[in-house]
């Protein structure tokens, strides 16, 4: 009777810890970035490539950046949930079009439809590399002091904006 | 662009930062293909973080400092070697564990047989003793 307690102890045991271990998502790889100030950078505007942007540019507003590229698919499966967030004006969202060709992405604008305020292009990824982008796309959500508070890596999900960016968002905005 | 193409000739052709680099990037992982380190990977983002391996122990910066700079981008996760901490105790002391529970069963186990072990009445024995005469 004792042994078969054990037995089905340790078992439950198993279970328990697979079932939590098994759901966990080996991509989601926590971001040391959150809390830190954005890393800096001034780079050429996508669309106007003589004129230039830094994230400084930024303080004093809660907002959102996505790294996208053009031959990223799922940065067009969540096109129209960028596209969405940027219609709702609850944030601006700034783009960071990650290791393209200007040849390639404005096409894609062109078709897609432009959900950005302003798109900075950083060719060679190296402000990728600061902000620890792996997997395009990705989504920033930076405070008025101009500190990363969330990260999301892989497409947005309308559920994702619903749960997490919106309240986060409206959270800073008022003060928090 | 010229001129970095000429310093990145320049660069791969010194053996000893060549060795640093593999050497390093031996250590770090590939964020893309996560089972794979930076050396073995050809992923895009692999091949632009050893040039960045490159370029910062080119510009003097020691080991430490590159491990430093990925570390502070990608988090722990980055380093194949996970560092030993609060969060990492159970992943470097779990096998350890497992081999003193196991130990501790496996004594439990035989000490339970050793003690089952099938003890003969007199009767058993003389007639055990009567046939193997």
């Amino acid at each position: 009777m004792k042994r078969a307690l054990w037995t089905l102890g340790v078992f439950v045991a198993l279970v328990a810890l697979l079932a939590v271990g098994l759901r966990l998502n080996p991509r989601e790889v926590p971001s040391p970035l959150i809390g830190k100030p954005a890393p800096p950078f001034e780079l050429p505007l996508l669309t106007e490539p003589d004129k230039r942007f830094s994230q400084k540019d930024m303080l004093g507003k809660v907002w959102i950046m996505n790294v996208w590229a053009s031959w990223c698919p799922p940065c067009l499966v969540e096109h129209p949930v960028v596209t969405q967030i940027s219609r709702s004006g609850i944030a601006p969202v700034v783009g960071l079009n990650y290791k393209d060709a200007r040849d390639d992405a404005l096409p894609w604008l062109k078709r897609n439809g432009n959900p950005y305020q302003l798109i900075v292009f950083d060719a060679n990824g190296r402000i990728g590399i600061d902000y620890g982008v792996y997997g395009v796309p990705e989504t920033y959500v930076i405070d008025r002091k101009g500190v990363i508070r969330y990260k999301h890596i892989g497409p947005l999900s309308a559920d994702v904006v619903k749960q997490k960016v919106e309240p986060l968002v409206k959270q800073l905005n008022s003060g928090g | 662009m010229l001129l970095a193409l000429w310093a990145s000739c320049v660069l791969a052709q010194d053996p000893v930062l060549e060795r640093r680099v593999t050497n390093l990037s031996h250590e770090l992982r590939c964020l893309v293909c996560q089972n794979q380190t930076l050396a073995d990977s050809n992923a895009p983002l692999a091949i632009d973080l050893r040039n960045q391996i490159r370029e910062q122990l080119a510009a003097g910066k020691s080991e430490r400092d590159v491990v430093d700079f990925m570390v502070a981008r990608y988090g722990d996760f980055v380093l194949y070697r996970p560092p030993l901490k609060g969060s990492t105790i159970l992943l470097w002391a779990g096998p350890f564990a497992f081999v003193v529970v196991g130990f501790t069963l496996l004594v439990r186990v035989v000490r339970r047989r050793r003690i089952a072990a099938p003890q003969l009445s007199d009767a058993e024995r003389s007639r055990a003793a009567k046939l193997l005469e």
